[in-house]
């Protein structure tokens, strides 16, 4: 307990910490870390609320730009996308039935329903809460174990490693939506993608072809842009609906004592739910805000009242979606094991600030993790203001058409893939990578699982030559080492789990509700 | 044969032919033994690992349990307009300077929307254009060209 209160200590310093800065010429002194915290959950919110655009896209366009920032404001910045788009997302459902992520849809339902009976206020007010709530607990939760977990994760060999990274992916692709065997081979192109460039160990350029911009790899900006941005704006743009913006009265923000009593048990289970299912790799957030509902819908005395306007049916699934984005902080910060295509942005990014993640960065960069740790907190209460006081400006920008937002999208994407290297090349592969991406859409292949393989691709292959040569290249070194024998064994009940014919009816049947 | 699952039929060939090129190329490099790998070694296996998949997505297509779902036919004119538009951008963005390259952008890729208008397009244009400049060129400070280079400045 004193050592976590130790930690929050540098924590709140490190995000507090007062930075001299010079603004149209007066020298100030300005907590910068907060102020990134802030545009980080400000622009989260505006993408979470515009429909059509992601957090992956975002945080690819905005990489280039935390170049300049110290690691812990970049990182700060950017994980205040991610959560800030999960609160804006619920914005949207409420007030025009649409999500603005896909871990909104389940909101929806009831909020839609609330915002149709002139409700609108109560709901998001019951969502920004809940949120907070679950924010907050989240935040401790990733405080306690990520400690815990780091220390553990420092003791693990490349075998270890190994093994983790496989039952990391094969999680991510067994709860993810879709077919298993297309997923599966997602990941292996994603991993084969991250291996393109000037092998480390031998200095090899392998799929080079003698292209320069090529030697140090393909971008991991390149492939998100291209596969989450442009593939998406091109599927938006051929869809050919028009957007119709449904603009209810905001009236009182103010639940009723009653609405209060309600949401308290709601907020309490979902947070509960969503921050075990944030912890698992794979579609921790969506799958959090549906079983959310579910759960919600089973166990409420009001179920009869869920479809029709339920504040049980909002303040469960948006404390659940909030707490599991910020509990799935913990694999990235302990294993350096990205759970989603955000994280793996996340770890992209670290890279590019030379920071390796993995269980080290706790001990090796004390302030970094617990200043983004503390953030979070900051973030939560950010979005609190963000979201209540300032609702008046995101029901403006719904009204914003489709046919001006995505000339936009790409204007700031092509842009943003310039600046990472100042190369034309890589604007002209990220179109590559768009096309790609519509390919794989149009033949029902999700792109997430590729950007986990292709972030996890050099440290994978690193860490399964390495067992080997310390095997001395006997393969049975995985099932020999009894931590990695227990996760590969774990991946392959997942797999074995999600192929049973009963729990794979179940399973589509789940992702076909969206 | 009747194709059931165009969808996964097209996958599974999409996975094959992008497996069989990381493995074929894979097998050029030095491939080395498990214990002292080349570098040709861990991607060849996955190329490999790729092409199996793509076969069994294929067939499983093919089968006749499978779902019957038709391929969504791609609609040419908004994915070429939107790709030309950024690959027009990353070729002309060094010989015109950003302020054309942006404007072309903008205006090829908006004439993909079923939507489009010349006003509009122009407007959006505009602005879009300016906060680029006070963005990028004024707030961080990037060395952009500004103009094309034949113009000079």
């Amino acid at each position: 307990m004193e050592t976590m209160l130790a930690n929050f200590g540098i924590g709140f310093g490190a995000v507090l910490s007062l930075q001299p800065l010079s603004l149209l010429g007066l020298p100030l002194s300005l907590p910068m870390n907060l102020v990134y915290c802030f545009l980080g959950a400000f622009l989260g919110t505006l993408i979470g609320v515009l429909p059509g655009i992601g957090p992956v896209a975002t945080i690819a366009m905005l990489l280039p730009a935390t170049y300049a920032l110290s690691p812990l404001g970049g990182l700060i910045m950017l994980a205040g996308i991610y959560y800030g788009a999960q609160y804006g997302g619920s914005t949207t459902s409420i007030l025009v039935n649409l999500p603005g992520e896909v871990s909104s849809v389940v909101t929806c339902l009831d909020g839609y329903q609330m915002a149709r009976r002139g409700r609108a206020g109560v709901a998001l007010t019951t969502a920004a809460l809940g949120s907070f709530f679950a924010g907050c607990v989240a935040t401790m939760l990733v405080a306690a174990f990520a400690a815990a977990l780091a220390v553990i994760a420092d003791k693990f060999g490349p075998t270890e490693f190994f093994s983790m990274m496989v039952l990391g992916l094969i999680s991510a692709v067994a709860l993810a939506s879709g077919s298993l065997v297309k997923a599966l081979a997602m990941v292996c192109l994603g991993l084969l993608g991250g291996l393109v460039g000037t092998d480390v160990n031998s200095g090899a350029a392998r799929y080079v072809f003698n292209i320069p911009s090529l030697a140090d790899g393909i971008g991991v900006v390149v492939v998100a842009m291209g596969m989450f941005g442009f593939a998406e704006v091109i599927l938006n743009v051929e869809r050919k609906e028009a957007r119709e913006v449904f603009t209810n009265k905001v009236t009182s923000m103010f639940p009723s004592k009653d609405d209060y009593r309600r949401m308290i048990a709601p907020v309490l289970r979902g947070t509960a739910l969503g921050s075990l299912l944030g912890i698992l790799p794979g579609g921790g957030v969506i799958l959090a805000s549906f079983s959310a509902y579910t759960l919600e819908k089973k166990v409420s005395q009001n179920s009869a009242e869920f479809g029709q306007g339920a504040i049980e049916g909002v303040a469960a699934p948006e404390s659940a979606n909030n707490a599991a984005a910020q509990t799935s902080f913990i694999p990235l910060l302990t294993l350096g094991i990205p759970t989603g295509p955000t994280m793996a942005m996340l770890v992209g990014a670290m890279m590019i600030h030379n920071i390796q993640p993995g269980p080290q960065v706790m001990t090796s960069n004390p302030k970094l993790f617990w200043g983004l740790i503390v953030s979070m907190w900051f973030g939560n209460l950010m979005l609190v203001v963000l979201n209540l006081p300032l609702i008046g400006i995101w029901v403006k920008l719904l009204k914003v058409p489709y046919r001006f937002l995505y000339p936009a999208i790409l204007v700031f994407c092509s842009i943003g893939a310039y600046t990472v290297n100042n190369n034309t090349f890589d604007v002209v592969a990220t179109a590559g990578f768009g096309l790609l991406g519509y390919v794989f859409l149009k033949v029902g292949c999700e792109p997430a699982p590729l950007l986990l393989g292709f972030v996890l691709g050099p440290m994978m292959e690193e860490n399964f030559r390495r067992s080997l040569l310390l095997a001395r290249g006997s393969f049975t070194v995985f099932f020999t080492n009894s931590l990695s024998l227990a996760l590969l064994v774990a991946a392959a009940m997942l797999l074995v789990i999600v192929t049973l014919p009963s729990i794979k009816a179940k399973r589509e049947e789940t992702f076909k509700e969206k | 044969m009747r194709i059931k699952n165009q969808k996964d039929f097209w996958a599974g060939v999409l996975f094959v032919a992008l497996g069989a090129f990381f493995a074929g190329f894979g097998l050029q490099y030095r491939i080395g033994t498990a214990a002292q790998m080349g570098p040709g070694y861990f991607p060849t296996a996955l190329g490999v690992i790729v092409i199996l998949l793509g076969m069994v997505t294929s067939v499983g297509g093919l089968s006749a349990k499978a779902a019957v779902e038709k391929g969504d036919k791609p609609h040419w004119p908004t994915l070429l307009l939107i790709l030309g538009s950024i690959v027009l951008f990353g070729l002309l963005f060094r010989p015109l300077g950003l302020i054309v390259s942006l404007f072309l952008l903008v205006a090829t890729s908006s004439y993909a929307s079923h939507e489009f208008s010349w006003g509009a397009t122009l407007l959006n244009a505009t602005v879009l254009i300016a906060i680029c400049l006070v963005i990028f060129v004024w707030g961080l400070n990037l060395q952009f060209q500004l103009w094309p280079s034949f113009i000079g400045n």
